[in-house]
């Protein structure tokens, strides 16, 4: 890490004597590794550092140079950096918000910019739709995970059920996607203070509630410790059912046994059988110790493939941005997710899996793929995107 | 909503209070024996958890697990107490909460460097996993009766330790007043160094018994931290009594807010008004309760010193 | 024992007057002014925004040095009134309001009342119950403001068009970055005003011994107040900007960390003393920008720096700068 960043620094003040000769390409990657979105943060960074290393320190055949650096997941120090990513940086390409406040926080000055934000992991509504951009890639769109789960639960054939979330309007608009293709009935809807640690008087809810399942979103610590004690209530025989990012590997490493077989709903699990996703998850395994990634990961990974496509397929001239945007709405990348082709308003039209937590071979608890509960899905918010 | 339903949440409540109250009473001793305001004391909790989490995974005993942590902990703290806290006894409040801010942000980085960035794993003892059956319509989690047991044993323990003892004695003594005790022949330096790891050792079993509940991650002192100063201050600053009767009470109105809240206000509001504004009561209810209470008693329910 | 029984007097005195101390803050102001007019010719363009960031923070933070350092009443919730005044400011935008003196207006106006409110309860405590009972009124805030919709929540609300500064707008494209000089200055020579008036005589009076003051006749409670709310008027003041200068706004700002953080760049930089705030604030800024771009691992030497400066300059930064003034 130390060594790519001094390589880094030093091809910086290489260009600072080269003139403006578009010899080199400029990520600026805010890196989310302290605060609250620090273990996902820590995931992403091993995605983009694993990418740079296997394109061997090149995108799109020129030489790359990557500034990173942490803003500890507040917003505020995350327009900060983008300021000086934009006026000292100049760079080329931006990505590594975790969460969308930070992401909506940087998007104006990028976008007025012109600097290609290609997200590596929020999917924000207001970019999906009213406040669309031609600078602006995203992943996948939050809503869609939960909107998975929706139509799983239908296919499941639970008929009632108890759904949870943060009270923000963000965890409101996740149970919105949840209740666009659910069609059972809900018996009760509970909203949790962020950052909770207990939540027996949520548990003692649900027992009383006698629902068919669980859905929640509930990220990071809040969905470990709910989880945790969800098992220890001796709610058990309550199938629980979740958006894939409060069932990830960070998620299941933390809870443990209890994560069990657990339903969850992403774009992406690291069983797919792709042979990008494959060469992935080795390399990745192989560097890191053995350890499964996470869709954060492998959604940096993919996020430097893309800019390394679109930065071959304009022929390195990368000043002309305009075009920049147009290849990268092209991805001619082979994406760890399979293929997926962008909207209008550059969020993926793909698949979305169902995952369940189980034991590899070696005993060890990891997601599972077991099908594919939509096909080329498209977001809820496109038709507001006048793009 | 039947009775069974509504003694559930009451002993939700009061098993959220004897949690805090695992934390606050380290917090109120030191900070009330000793006037010394240690925000690194979530910093303890964190190694509390973090040592017990890995030591229980290794060995596979949780008692002994406990037991490592505290131990550990106490050492460590031992170290910081003669580099820095005791340096801090004779300054004033804003010192101590610039150097003990500075030992958090110490910490944080130390747990990131050597555990990684990442929640740890920190499982429930196998034979606590499950729920028992307190009444035919309620099961309980077994855990969870275990931390009331410990929570309870703790506010007993310091009960008789504080005023039933000699070194209770020597304690209060030099809490009143350091000048005379020192000339009466007590060394109160060496007194507040025990108080000061017996704090620690409280910080560690919290921190220990919490983790198979909780997300064992940085930053997790930090905010557990909060609740445990509303508690202390409601309760009165020093005193273990009144940290013990305020735990309760802040967990029972944490929890009857989260509990009963949202369906009053469905009954007599407007729903989509009902669902913005029950659980944004609900989530400050702790902060009105502290507000309230320093409001007509500025020095807390069972203020120490006069 | 009370907190302000605990305050040693040396503390207490003003800022001593050097021969310097009249040209030091024009010297200072003249150089700030500048920055704009050089830094594009070195590429320095980010640190325009970068000063300008540091200069609003200083003005909250001078808020502070006043009820702390003065007033010797230790509040953990000076963030709080710093994010009401910038939500004031975007509800302001929100209705329809274009000028940015208005919405800025509107700020200083929300952070005043706040403080008059919660202050009337808060000041009936003392020490460490009064930082509490601040904490809990910006806790309180905090939460509203992550579940309230209007304003985007958790997600924040972005101001996408600039606000209006009147005449000013298309004098210079950094007409912006001297408003906030010329608002930190005014600020600045308020809080040293204050220093040797009546008023901030008698709020120092308070600190070091309030029992005295009430029995000299001061009305001690309306006095602490009135300070109190004055400091809430400027942190709000600071939200306000803080709004524009971000164009975007989110509860973050009220996370009590922030709060935290004030505290310990004024006990830094020297509280009480007249460069105390500006000085903690360019110091913590410029080291925590400077570690981050050099390490992942940048909050621990913060921490170390916070421990340093409690053992070897208990009285912040300034006090080491101006004694050595002194004697020389």
């Amino acid at each position: 890490m130390p060594m790519l960043k001094r390589a880094a620094l030093a091809a910086a003040l290489c260009t600072a004597f080269a003139a403006q000769a578009a010899d080199s390409v400029k990520v600026g990657i805010a890196l989310d590794i302290s605060g609250p979105f620090a273990a996902l943060g820590a995931e992403s960074r091993d995605g983009f550092d694993l990418a740079i290393e296997k394109l061997g320190g090149k995108l799109g055949g020129l030489p790359a140079e990557v500034v990173k650096t942490d803003f500890g997941g507040s917003p505020e120090q995350a327009v900060q950096l983008v300021q000086r990513y934009l006026q000292r940086e100049k760079i080329d390409f931006f990505t590594g918000p975790i969460a969308s406040n930070s992401a909506l926080a940087v998007g104006p000055a990028l976008f007025a910019a012109k600097v290609p934000f290609i997200s590596s992991n929020p999917g924000p509504s207001p970019y999906a739709g009213k406040q669309c951009n031609p600078y602006f890639f995203g992943q996948y769109q939050n809503d869609t995970y939960d909107e998975a789960a929706g139509k799983l639960a239908n296919e499941k054939g639970y008929k009632n059920m108890v759904i949870v979330a943060p009270n923000y309007p963000a965890g409101k608009d996740h149970l919105n996607g949840f209740k666009r293709l659910y069609k059972g009935a809900l018996k009760d809807e509970i909203y949790t203070k962020v950052g909770q640690i207990d939540y027996a008087a949520e548990i003692a809810q649900i027992r009383a509630a006698k629902p068919d399942a669980v859905f929640f979103f509930l990220p990071g610590a809040m969905g470990i410790n709910f989880v945790k004690q969800f098992v220890g209530g001796g709610l058990k025989d309550i199938p629980l059912v979740a958006p894939g990012f409060s069932a990830d590997q960070d998620v299941i490493q933390a809870v443990g046994e209890p994560m069990l077989g657990l339903y969850n709903t992403a774009h992406w699990t690291h069983d797919l059988q792709i042979p990008a996703n494959a060469e992935f998850v080795a390399a990745f395994r192989k560097k890191y110790d053995g350890r499964y990634p996470t869709v954060y990961a492998a959604m940096a990974y993919d996020t430097i493939m893309a800019i390394d496509a679109a930065v071959r397929d304009v022929g390195g001239r990368i000043e002309d941005r305009a075009a920049v945007a147009a290849a990268l709405a092209k991805p001619s990348f082979q994406s760890v997710r399979g293929e997926f082709a962008y909207g209008r308003n550059h969020y993926p039209v793909q698949n979305y899996y169902l995952r369940v937590v189980d034991k590899d071979a070696e005993g060890k608890l990891t997601n599972k793929l077991v099908g594919t509960v939509l096909e080329k899905h498209q977001d809820a918010y496109v038709g507001e995107c006048g793009m | 909503m039947d009775a069974i339903f509504i003694f559930e949440q009451l002993l939700n409540g009061l098993g959220y209070g004897l949690m805090l109250f695992l934390l606050a009473a380290g917090l109120t001793l030191v900070f009330g024996i000793m006037d010394t305001m240690n925000l690194a004391h979530g910093s303890l909790y964190m190694a509390g958890a973090y040592i017990a989490a890995k030591v229980h995974e290794a060995s596979g005993s949780f008692v002994g697990a406990v037991a490592v942590a505290i131990a550990l902990t106490v050492l460590v703290a031992a170290v910081v107490e003669v580099l820095v806290i005791r340096r801090l006894y004779a300054r004033d409040h804003l010192a101590q909460v610039l150097a003990t801010f500075g030992l958090i942000l110490i910490a944080d980085d130390a747990v990131r460097a050597i555990w990684g960035p990442s929640p740890i794993l920190a499982p429930t003892p196998a034979a606590l996993a499950g729920p028992v059956q307190l009444l035919p319509e309620l099961p309980y989690p077994a855990y969870r009766l275990v931390l009331l047991g410990a929570g309870l044993a703790v506010a007993v323990g310091l009960y008789v330790l504080v005023n039933h003892t000699r070194t209770g004695m020597l304690v209060r003594a030099g809490a009143s007043n350091r000048v005379m005790a020192e000339y009466m022949g007590v060394r109160v330096g060496r007194v507040f160094s025990f108080v000061f790891a017996l704090g620690a050792a409280l910080a560690a079993l919290a921190g220990a018994l919490m983790g198979p509940i909780g997300a064992v991650q940085i930053g997790m002192g930090e905010a557990i931290l909060i609740p445990a100063l509303v508690v202390i201050v409601i309760g009165g600053i020093g005193s273990v009594r009144g940290a013990f009767v305020a735990a309760l009470l802040v967990g029972l109105v944490d929890t009857a807010g989260r509990a009963f809240l949202p369906p009053a206000l469905r009954a007599v509001l407007p729903p989509s008004l009902a669902a913005d504004l029950g659980p944004a009561l609900a989530g400050i209810a702790m902060y009105v309760l502290m507000a309230a209470v320093l409001a007509f008693k500025p020095a807390g329910l069972f203020p120490a010193r006069a | 024992m009370t907190q302000s029984e605990r305050i040693a007097p040396s503390a207490t005195v003003p800022a001593r007057r050097f021969d310097a101390a009249g040209i030091l803050p024009w010297a200072v102001f003249a150089l700030l002014a500048a920055v704009p007019l050089i830094a594009p010719h070195f590429g320095l363009e980010y640190y325009v925004g970068f000063v300008r960031h540091m200069l609003i923070v200083a003005i909250a933070a001078t808020s502070l040095n006043v009820i702390l350092g003065y007033g010797g009443m230790v509040a953990l919730g000076h963030a709080g009134f710093v994010g009401v005044g910038a939500y004031a400011a975007v509800a302001l935008v929100e209705a329809g309001v274009g000028s940015a003196w208005l919405a800025w207006g509107g700020a200083l106006a929300a952070g005043a009342v706040f403080a008059a409110l919660t202050g009337a309860v808060s000041l009936r405590t003392r020490g460490v119950y009064f930082l509490m009972i601040t904490l809990a009124f910006a806790q309180m805030l905090y939460y509203l403001a992550v579940s309230l919709r209007t304003y985007g929540g958790d997600d924040g609300y972005g101001l996408y068009t600039p606000l209006s500064l009147g005449w000013l707008d298309g004098v210079h494209g950094d007409v912006f970055y001297w408003v906030v000089l010329a608002l930190a200055a005014l600020v600045f020579a308020l809080a040293s005003r204050l220093a040797v008036s009546r008023f901030g005589h008698a709020l120092m009076g308070i600190r070091d011994n309030e029992t005295r003051m009430a029995a000299l006749g001061y009305p001690v409670y309306r006095i602490k107040l009135a300070a109190f709310t004055g400091a809430g008027a400027l942190a709000g003041l600071a939200g306000g900007l803080l709004a524009s200068h971000n164009a975007f706004v989110s509860p973050s700002l009220m996370h009590w960390t922030e709060s935290a953080t004030l505290l310990v760049m004024v006990v830094l930089g020297g509280r009480g003393r007249r460069w105390g705030a500006p000085l903690g604030v360019a110091i913590w800024y410029t080291l925590a920008e400077v570690l981050k771009i050099n390490t992942e691992y940048w909050h621990w030497p913060l921490g170390l720096m916070l421990l340093l400066v409690v053992f070897l300059a208990p009285r912040g930064v300034a006090a080491l700068f101006e004694r050595r003034r002194g004697e020389g």
